[in-house]
């Protein structure tokens, strides 16, 4: 045979294998507003960027006369290419193939690809689109599961790891997800969930829809599970696109830098954000963005626990994590969900040298039962651990309040913080002012003439001595009282300098943080 | 890109709520999830109920009678499993609102007890 005639072989052979489940299954996967695994693949990655490997591998499954049936790819594409110039390495599920269901070969296809983005240290994205286990392979597509599971964990905290759902991820499928870096989700295309609403019917009574029970709404707003939520596919590999220009590829490495800018300052005018009132809220994305450059912030799980802002900006043109209470909700409280996501936030800027820039305006913990009963201990812990264990550079402002047990947790000098600044508005102190009054005077107060107008004397006299930022500021704790039009000169500076920091750890296996 | 969060996008100030904190008084949002929290409940120590939706399938005492706490009440099937719910208390039974191979919903009050000294 000549190469021609093997050439064409060859393409016949590619031909069968890329249209995947046929056009029948096609169809109906664009009919349910999904884009083919494929197409997501070109869709996101650099035009002609996509290099696909193990096309011509064939699915292990030998029962159920499963050894009789054909399925390309075995139901999952991988491959490496690139995203805006940055490598990648990729796989998609293909949910037009078998259900995009999970058997032996379709897994060594995945975990192959995995370990290629270990050792190239390079980061790796999951496309979710299956159905779950493959129920023919049994055991084996368990076994599947769990090699995945492995490496995401052997992955964690070394290079970027991807999740995007797009279509049913359900069962022990979503804990591969679960154990990556940051995942997509997409209105009405993703549903998560351990089981599913069937088996809640049948066991508990309940009755609930797919997307009532694990939809991307109820990811993003009420269990925190995704970290980015959009309305379309093509959205969502845009986020996708804009999060890879903040994050390095790998460990050992920072994010690149880019261009300096500064703010938008007509937009965004620090001096103006803030209200005279202290009890008056204000939203501290504002003040995030009157420092960053170009205004520039990409916010992480805006949706769940809004009382804690997190995301990346840059500042010089270097990638840091901002992490903020927002005043406009709740007051900016730490609670337990609050409390989740900024700790596992603070641990992936930390895992890839990520500074961090916190800003502080809290009046404390939550009270309440169902907050106590839900273990605001161990998961407000989770804060003081993350900020405690981090070794890259910290900076701390404190705009208004912070109070009491929020004040240390919100990397205050106490942790480790590099440079805590504070704006002349500033007030740390034990607790509010009304509350430490009371606490304080309660026999003069009680013994008074006047009991209410001793009580608001007091109070003055409280705020007067101690609701400031001069009290932290004799004891050091605070580095420089600044106003609030320096603040992206101090920072700036205080992260230039800290460039060199090489803090190391104590020597351990690892620690035992309050999971 | 991203879309702005209901609770935030409007920042009309006629919907803040007043948020007591420490005796601090905030103006503030408030979020779905806070305000659809559950209050507490007191353990209960006089009444028995079904945990899970499920089906009595067997009653070992009568009204009236006198039972110890972890005395054998009944026996709810629920989550394909018999499980048998014990007494929580000293006393007698004084009424009992379920019938063999019934089903009750959840939270369903299953038996009443007596427990006065």
């Amino acid at each position: 045979m000549s190469i021609k005639t093997k050439t064409v072989e060859l393409k016949k052979r590619m031909q069968s294998a890329t249209q995947g489940g046929g056009e029948k299954a096609i169809e109906k996967q664009v009919k349910m507003g999904k884009m083919t695994a494929r197409e997501r693949i070109v869709s996101l990655l650099d035009p002609n960027s996509f290099h696909e490997y193990d096309l011509f591998v064939e699915h292990a499954a030998r029962d159920f006369n499963m050894d009789k049936k054909h399925l390309p790819g075995d139901g999952v594409i991988t491959g490496t290419g690139t995203i805006s110039g940055y490598p990648v390495c990729i796989y998609a599920q293909d949910f037009t193939v078998a259900g995009g269901s999970l058997g032996l070969m379709h897994a060594k296809k995945i975990t192959k690809i995995m370990d290629h983005a270990m050792k190239l240290k390079i980061p790796i994205i999951g496309i979710n689109d299956s159905g779950g286990a493959r129920i023919q392979e049994g055991v084996n597509s368990l076994a599947g599961y769990g090699e995945i599971f492995y490496r995401n964990t052997q992955a964690s905290g070394v290079i970027p790891q991807i999740s995007v759902i797009l279509g049913p991820c359900a069962g022990g499928a979503v804990y591969s997800p679960a154990l990556t870096d940051f995942v997509f989700v997409v209105d009405k295309i993703s549903k998560m969930f351990i089981t599913g609403p069937e088996v809640i019917k049948s066991v508990l009574g309940e009755e609930i829809s797919m997307e009532e029970l694990g939809g991307a709404k109820v990811h993003s707003e009420i269990t925190g599970n995704s970290h980015f939520y959009s309305e379309s596919e093509e959205e969502c590999f845009d986020q996708i696109k804009k999060l890879f220009t903040y994050i390095p590829w790998n460990n050992s490495k920072k994010a690149e830098a880019f261009p300096k800018k500064a703010p938008k300052s007509k937009m965004y005018n620090i001096d103006k954000i803030i209200p005279s009132n202290p009890r008056q809220p204000y939203d501290v994305r504002d003040v995030i963005k009157s420092i960053s450059d170009d205004s520039d912030f990409l916010e992480i799980q805006e949706n769940f626990a809004a009382n804690m802002v997190i995301g990346f900006g840059r500042l010089n043109g270097q990638t840091v994590g901002f992490v903020a209470n927002q005043p406009l909700v709740l007051a900016g409280v730490l609670d337990v969900d609050s409390s989740d996501k900024a700790a596992r936030f603070i641990r992936f800027c930390d895992s890839f040298n990520i500074p961090l820039v916190t800003l502080v305006d809290l009046p404390g913990y939550l009270p309440g039962v169902d907050q106590e009963h839900a273990g605001v201990i161990r998961h407000g812990a989770k804060v003081l651990y993350s900020y405690s264990e981090a070794t890259v550079p910290k900076i701390t402002v404190i705009l208004r309040k912070a109070y009491g047990g929020g004040y240390i947790a919100m990397c205050s000098r106490h942790l480790r913080a590099d440079f805590v600044f504070a704006w002349p508005t500033a007030e740390i102190a034990v607790m509010g002012p009304e509350g430490a009054a009371n606490i304080i005077f309660r026999k003069e107060i009680a013994e008074a003439k006047n009991p209410e107008e001793t009580r608001k004397r007091k109070i003055n006299e409280y705020k007067r001595k101690f609701a400031n930022p001069y009290v932290a500021a004799a004891n050091g704790y605070v580095d420089a009282v600044i106003e609030p039009s320096e603040t992206r000169k101090f920072v700036m500076h205080a992260l230039e300098i800290s460039s060199q920091k090489d803090e190391v750890a104590p020597k351990k296996k690892h620690g035992v943080p309050p999971f | 890109m991203t879309k702005k969060t209901k609770n935030t996008s409007n920042n009309n100030s006629e919907n803040y709520i007043s948020f007591n904190i420490g005796g601090d008084v905030y103006e503030t949002f408030s979020n779905k999830k806070y305000r659809n929290r559950k209050g507490y409940q007191p353990v209960e120590f006089d009444k028995v109920r079904a945990f899970m939706p499920g089906t009595v399938k067997k009653i070992y005492v009568n009204e009236g009678d006198k039972v110890k706490e972890g005395a054998k009440l009944l026996v709810l099937e629920a989550m394909k499993m018999n499980n048998v719910l014990f007494s929580p208390s000293d006393g007698y039974v004084k009424k009992i609102n379920a019938k063999s191979d019934t089903m009750v919903p959840k939270d369903h009050v299953l038996v009443e007890l007596d427990i006065r000294e």
